[in-house]
């Protein structure tokens, strides 16, 4: 059988080493990236200027994961993008090889294990769950089955104050018109057994705390979800003064990020009460906000930051009337000026938006000595006090295999440290709205 | 241990009006090996799965021996879905890799380590129970990941297509594996599969569904000598019967002219609705090579011939115009025959055939429900 490519079309694929098994790909193709557990064959590898994840597996999965990932970006769901299926591989004698599943991997972000190998802040663990948690419900509400829900199978990404987290791997998922609560409970209980088995893990590495318990962090996840699930989905009965709850029920839900679809309401028997129901459509609410009025593609927790300096904005400057146009010169004025600030050699190590988040705080901490300090002051500081003492864990593209050569751990992991790499590389700093196009 | 019995039970997805399972009956016994089959979309995923708890039951029961568990949380039931292929924990040996779980449950840790050796026992994994999964072959780490199921010695495994993404070489080595492990746990076990072979080769017994309806349900034996229907009869067996509907003359199937003759009780069995016709059934193997013209044969025009060594099949037309009117079976006239490797036919060629004695499937044109007894192969088992 010919080497057949589905989905991709970029012919350059065909230039990758199919014809020999993925655990023996040369070294110069591959990206070192830190792996989480996998059942596959995973690699990173190197692709004009961006990084693919290369899975093997049989050629009907392969397909079935790919057409399930393009179905739940289409759906708005967080997930890796599928980008090409190559099957009939063989090698040089003619022997058949696996299937490949390829995806491109998401700019920024990092497996859980990368971040467990950095300084552990106190809450990073349970941000982490956090962020996987509200990843469930995401996907719950969407009428996603995981089926193997765990930390390993997810990736996340710095999200202000918190992570975003996104599906890795769909293999064992299903998509339903809605998910029956067994589907649901069972999905939670496997994220719980899962997590408290990574974590056991990390401690039998000493990578973890062994003051850390693994039920309690297990515990954590299926708390949370069934705290938002509630909070998302639960039926309100009101009796009076119903135009007002409604209104707080939608504002509370966009406050947690997410969008109101409609509304079921029904009234109660005696016709005295009325019965409310929310259908949450998807998370999201102030990137799309922020998107609509800015063109800026950021991510939730960075959006509401932003919004509320640009809200914020407005008040000062008095422009309280015309929201689009506040918006056009926030961005001219604060957002650009700021994220322009950092010089190239550092850009590698964070998005804009999250940049531009970490100088409000700096700004905030510079504050207490100075209430008067300005945004240029700030953005000064925090490159020269802070920008260079940051881990440089974002981008780890343009580097050679080899660097790691001695330094990969046994779940083939880099121990060592990353070198510096060429922002040009990076997209989401050449993606930045000139102020002059947005109209 | 338990048995396992679906009570009538269907499942009707909001806004669909047929049944995805429509009133499935089916008694599991206690330590058996039951394999639920069919094509995509038969309703075996979702009847499994309504057994673990995963799909709601709209009507009917659910038990798990004596214990209605129609309404129970999945977590529960007592019941371990059985994945072929869990990531393991690179840091962790072999053995706490087979035992977290009853580490999670609470369970006494001298508990744990006796429970782990005994399935490491079965897994023949003894020796590396304090090693690291590193230090495993891709077949021992499997089984790894069968022991972390083993030791939560629930009353019944269920799998979910578990060999589907092994390749093909692995597969078949795994399903041995399988068998035999479960042979020896004799712990209860419901396996889904869409792959016939592998339900023949693994089940105690096979249930095969189509469009939500159980069709049969009977050892693989059973299956194979006794399809109920035209469905079962086309579905089990590789190569797949020869199937083709046939107008029936003077107690004989007329083909082109050649008249194979059927038995009485079974021509006697037509019906009205059968209008003359009937569906008649043999397998590859149940074809002997004849002199042509020989009283009961029939010419097949050979189109391939596919050579495998120990067993050589050849892939035919029949040669003379095909029977009756309005035929009900796909591949009407194709004809597939066994042969002798050391004596294969040319493309092109005509050979001819004839049906050994008690080897006939015959089924109603118009119900497609088996009309004829058991074949009884063992017989010509030496041939």
């Amino acid at each position: 059988m010919a080497l057949k490519i589905t989905g991709a079309v970029d012919p350059e694929l065909l230039d990758l080493p199919w014809s020999v098994p993925l655990e023996t790909w040369p070294k110069d193709t591959l990206a070192a990236l830190p792996r989480g557990i996998s059942r596959h064959v995973v690699r990173f590898v190197r692709f004009r200027g961006r990084v693919l994840a290369v899975k093997e597996t049989v050629a009907p999965m392969a397909k079935r994961e790919f057409d399930m990932l393009k179905e739940l970006g289409r759906m708005g769901a967080p997930c890796v993008v599928p980008f090409a299926v190559v099957d009939g591989r063989v090698d040089d004698n003619g022997e058949e090889l696996a299937a490949a599943l390829v995806t491109e991997h998401l700019q920024f972000s990092l497996p859980y294990r990368a971040l467990f190998s950095q300084a552990l802040r106190d809450n990073t663990l349970t941000r982490l769950i956090d962020a996987l948690a509200v990843l469930l419900v995401r996907l719950h509400l969407l009428g996603f089955y995981w089926g193997d829900v765990s930390l390993s199978n997810a990736l996340f990404r710095r999200d202000a104050e918190a992570f975003s987290a996104y599906l890795v791997d769909a293999e064992t998922g299903d998509l339903h018109r809605d998910l029956t609560p067994g589907q649901r409970a069972y999905d939670i209980d496997l994220a719980r057994t899962n997590i408290i088995g990574e974590m056991f893990d990390l401690q039998a590495a000493a990578e973890l705390d062994d003051a850390v318990d693994p039920l309690e962090v297990g515990d954590r996840i299926e708390e949370r979800y069934k705290e938002l699930w509630n909070t998302l989905t639960e039926k309100q009965t009101y009796r009076e003064n119903v135009r007002k709850h409604v209104a707080e029920r939608v504002q509370a839900l966009n406050d947690l990020g997410f969008d109101v679809g409609e509304l079921d309401m029904t009234q109660t028997a005696d016709g005295s009460e009325l019965t409310i129901r929310p259908k949450v459509v998807d998370a999201g609410h102030h990137s799309r906000r922020l998107l609509r009025l800015t063109g800026l593609d950021v991510q939730e927790n960075q959006a509401r930051r932003l919004l509320n300096d640009m809200d914020e904005y407005r008040v000062v400057t008095g422009n309280e009337e015309d929201e689009v146009l506040a918006a056009h010169e926030w961005l001219a004025d604060v957002f650009e000026p700021t994220v322009r600030a950092v010089p190239r050699e550092y850009r590698r190590k964070l998005e804009p938006a999250q940049v531009f988040h970490e100088v409000l705080d700096h700004r905030w901490f510079l504050a207490e000595k100075d209430p008067s300090v300005t945004m240029p002051e700030a953005v000064a500081s925090y490159v020269k006090n802070v920008l260079p003492t940051h881990p440089d864990e974002q981008a780890v593209l343009g580097h050679e295999i080899s660097e790691f050569e001695d330094g990969v751990d046994a779940a083939g992991m880099p121990v060592a440290r990353e070198a510096p790499t060429h922002t040009t590389m990076i997209h989401a700093w050449q993606n930045l709205p000139r102020t002059g196009q947005l109209d | 241990m338990a048995t396992v019995t679906f009570d009538k039970a269907s499942r009707i997805y909001p806004g669909t009006e047929r049944p995805a399972v429509d009133s499935l009956e089916l008694d599991i016994a206690d330590g058996e090996f039951l394999v639920l089959v069919g094509p995509s979309g038969c309703g075996k995923s979702t009847s499994l799965r309504m057994l673990a708890g995963l799909e709601d039951v709209d009507k009917g029961s659910i038990y798990v021996g004596d214990r209605d568990v129609t309404h129970v949380q999945p977590k529960d039931r007592d019941i371990a879905m059985v994945f072929q292929s869990y990531a393991l924990y690179p840091h962790m040996t072999v053995a706490d890799n087979m035992g977290f779980a009853l580490k999670i449950a609470k369970v006494d840790k001298a508990e744990i380590r006796q429970r782990v050796e005994a399935a490491a026992k079965i897994l023949d994994l003894t020796e590396y129970l304090d090693r690291k999964p590193k230090a495993l072959s891709g077949g021992q780490r499997q089984r790894v990941a069968m022991g972390r199921a083993i030791v939560r010695q629930p009353q019944v495994f269920l799998m979910d297509e578990p060999l589907s993404n092994l390749d093909a070489k692995l597969r078949v080595q795994t399903r041995t594996q399988i068998a035999a492990l479960q042979r020896r746990l004799g712990t209860t076990t419901v396996y889904v599969t869409h792959d016939q072979v592998e339900a023949l080769t693994m089940g105690d017994r096979i249930a095969v569904l189509k469009d939500g309806l159980l069709q049969q349900v009977g050892t693989p034996r059973e299956m194979y000598d006794a399809p109920a229907n035209v469905f079962v009869a086309g579905f089990i067996g590789s190569p797949a019967m020869n199937i083709s509907t046939f107008n029936i003359e003077g107690g004989a199937a007329n083909i082109g002219g050649n008249k194979i003759a059927l038995e009485r009780d079974v021509v006697g069995r037509m019906t009205d609705a059968d209008a003359g016709k009937l569906i008649l059934g043999f397998r590859p193997e149940s074809l002997d090579r004849v002199a042509p013209n020989t009283e009961g044969s029939f010419p097949v025009e050979v189109v391939v011939v596919e050579e495998l060594g120990s067993d050589a099949f050849v892939y035919g037309q029949l040669a003379a115009p095909l029977a009756a009117e309005g035929a009900s079976v796909s591949n009407e006239g194709q004809v597939i025959v066994r042969v002798d490797p050391r004596d294969v036919p040319k493309k092109g060629e005509n050979v001819w055939v004839k049906i050994r004695p008690g080897e006939q499937h015959v089924f109603s044109s118009a119900t497609s429900d088996r009309l004829s007894d058991a074949v009884t192969t063992d017989k010509s088992a030496a041939v």
